[in-house]
């Protein structure tokens, strides 16, 4: 029964982690209409530099925010530079592009860091480190961060008057121009947000599946599948599909003699599909065109 | 979107030949001539190069065929599918088992092939094409990621990720020639097949109905134009395609593994789209030669240097040239033309 829990809380912080990044896509999809494949080797970027930095001797709790201030930045730049041009180009311009980013810092990650993989300091202490209690203890921290993150990005858009801004971009961009609001500025930090919140899943996924530049592929797939379900639209039921996800993979892998270790990957894919097939009809799935 | 709403985003101006996909205006004066200096050039080939440079040649044009089909898909019906990599496995693995573990001669294995991947291909379009294109995207993704696990998971079958061996295709002693240059005059004549059946898809009834539907879907729909099975057949088509390039792929290599067909080859195969012109026939060849050449080139300066190339090509392309290099190349074309004065 204790190992059963133990299953649950891990896969609830994995869950935490693909919720983030689903966010993240979620975030982005809101702001300009893009499903962003490049969402998970940006988070992957973050994770290089917040090893780098730690690797320089910082404490963690001081490399987590230089590292979010990067990423936002990174994010805001390549919105900047890259996605302004082809936002109007229709689908395949936007996908083509965000694929061709994912491979292009795919690359450059491993041109600076080499393909070797590097095990990352779990920044939360094992003070309860009796064998398996111990993973359960950095799995509640992995919650813990996720769940701080989440409010602070509800207090963020609910209560803030940039928050209000960026609202007000996407329920309608021409009249928010029309009112005033650099339209081009908000979708930029849009994308930063976006990336400061990535940031923090592969910050967080980085101790328990070792950094290395392909290490987001998997988590980039769990992510999709949470975000379908969430309609790309729906932060709560990302959130909440995110975690359910987590924990019906650990699950399925461990207790599913079929699935196994190798093919848990699949669970969220079946998910995707039966969703899709199911849900016709609802807001944001059957939109022609 | 892209297109040839030509009045609507430059008033009555017309755009330059070459500057939006599916343009079909005459861009070159000399069609015939061009095209069979370049049949005769394509068959002299094997005879003048050397082995290594033939085996190129081919996979340029067994990654051609698959991007042929691809195109159909994303250029013609304006699908995003990232998922085409699955296919080309299907193709492959097919092929090898057959030969290997069935004993069926190598010829046989490419009607079946197409066939399974034609069937598969229609199968997972029925479902996936009723989403809008970002779900498609994502969903094709998920099946890119998931086949080779499957592959390994089947090890029986497989060969798991050691991958499994495959009889090379012999030429028969009567041709007289090296076996490099047999397989590259096989795929030669099945890519001529392949772009001929492309072409005339693109210029059929259904190939319009594609093309309307990438235009304005709701418009093409009160015409009556039936969208969702004339994409679902256009991915079975594509499907199709790409299962070919997958056995050729067995053929020419003589080895298939998991690592050969992973989410990258996808993703790879997309890009070449778009790099090579969405939209036109010209375009997947261009496509496949940037798929073997740039790995091929810039893998000498460094592991991460092909990664690095194709995604910057991928992001320069997008933002600067919509319409790849067949678009480039037709616009050459088109200012030779006007030059000339044979427009």
């Amino acid at each position: 029964m204790g190992d059963l829990l133990l299953q649950v809380v891990q896969g609830l912080s994995l869950g935490a982690v693909y919720a983030a990044l689903a966010l993240a896509l979620v975030l982005v999809h809101r702001f300009n209409g893009i499903v962003n494949f490049a969402q998970g080797e940006l988070a992957m970027l973050s994770t290089y530099v917040a090893w780098q930095l730690l690797e320089a001797g910082l404490p963690f709790w001081a490399v987590l925010p230089i590292t979010l201030a990067v990423s936002v930045a990174a994010g805001a730049l390549v919105e900047r530079v890259v996605i302004r041009r082809v936002e109007d180009g229709g689908e395949l311009a936007c996908v083509a592009v965000t694929v061709g980013l994912m491979v292009l810092v795919n690359a450059a990650a491993g041109l600076v860091w080499s393909f070797a993989v590097r095990s990352f300091p779990n920044p939360f202490p094992a003070v309860l480190s009796f064998g398996s209690a111990q993973s359960g203890f950095s799995a509640l921290g992995v919650l813990g961060v996720v769940a701080v993150m989440m409010l602070l990005l509800h207090l963020f858009f609910r209560h803030t008057g940039a928050g209000l801004i960026m609202r007000a971009v996407v329920a309608d961009p021409v009249a928010a121009r029309l009112s005033g609001i650099r339209v081009g500025r908000v979708l930029s930090l849009g994308w930063g947000v976006a990336a400061g919140v990535g940031a923090i899943a592969g910050i967080l996924v980085a101790p328990l599946l070792f950094l290395e530049p392909n290490m987001m592929g998997g988590v980039l797939v769990y992510a999709f599948a949470a975000a379908v379900l969430g309609g790309f639209h729906d932060p709560v039921t990302t959130v909440a599909a995110g975690l359910a996800i987590g924990v019906a993979e650990t699950l399925a892998g461990t207790y599913v003699e079929v699935v196994g270790a190798d093919l848990k990957v699949a669970v969220p894919l079946l998910v995707i599909v039966a969703v899709l097939s199911l849900r016709r009809g609802r807001a944001g799935v059957r939109r022609t065109g | 979107m892209s297109g040839v709403d030509v009045a609507g985003r430059t008033g009555h101006r017309r755009l330059a030949v070459g500057q939006v996909a599916g343009d079909r205006r005459r861009a070159w004066p000399w069609p015939r001539v061009t095209l069979t200096a370049l049949a005769a050039a394509a068959c002299l080939v094997p005879f003048l190069l050397e082995p290594y440079r033939v085996f190129q040649l081919t996979m340029v044009l067994v990654h051609g065929i698959a991007l042929l089909g691809l195109n159909l898909l994303v250029g013609h019906g304006g699908r995003v599918s990232l998922g085409h990599g699955a296919f080309l496995a299907v193709g492959a693995y097919g092929s090898a088992i057959m030969t290997t573990s069935l004993g069926v001669p190598y010829p046989l294995t490419l009607p079946v092939c197409a066939l399974v991947t034609f069937g598969a291909g229609l199968a997972l379009g029925r479902p996936a094409l009723r989403l809008s294109g970002p779900y498609l995207a994502v969903v094709t993704f998920a099946v890119a990621v998931v086949v080779p696990l499957v592959i390994k998971r089947f090890g029986a079958v497989t060969g798991g990720s050691m991958g499994l061996s495959t009889p090379v295709p012999v030429a028969p002693s009567w041709t007289g020639l090296a076996d490099d240059q047999w397989l590259y005059l096989l795929v030669l004549a099945v890519a001529v097949g392949a772009f001929a059946v492309a072409r005339n898809l693109v210029e059929s009834r259904a190939g319009r109905a594609l093309a309307a539907g990438r235009e304005n879907p709701a418009a093409a729909e009160v015409l009556g134009v039936r969208l969702d099975s004339h994409r679902t057949l256009a991915f079975g088509w594509s499907a199709m395609y790409a299962g070919v390039a997958g056995t050729l792929y067995a053929w020419v290599v003589g080895f298939v593994s998991p690592d050969s067909f992973t989410v990258t080859l996808s993703v790879v195969l997309l890009a070449a789209v778009v790099v090579g012109g969405p939209g036109s026939l010209l375009g997947p060849l261009l496509g496949g030669a940037f798929i073997t050449f740039v790995p091929a080139v810039a893998q000498r300066a460094g592991d991460a240097l092909p990664g690095i190339v194709s995604g910057v090509l991928i992001v320069v392309v997008v933002c600067f040239a919509p319409t790849g290099l067949a678009g480039l190349l037709r616009m050459a074309a088109g200012a030779v033309t006007r030059r000339t004065g044979r427009g």
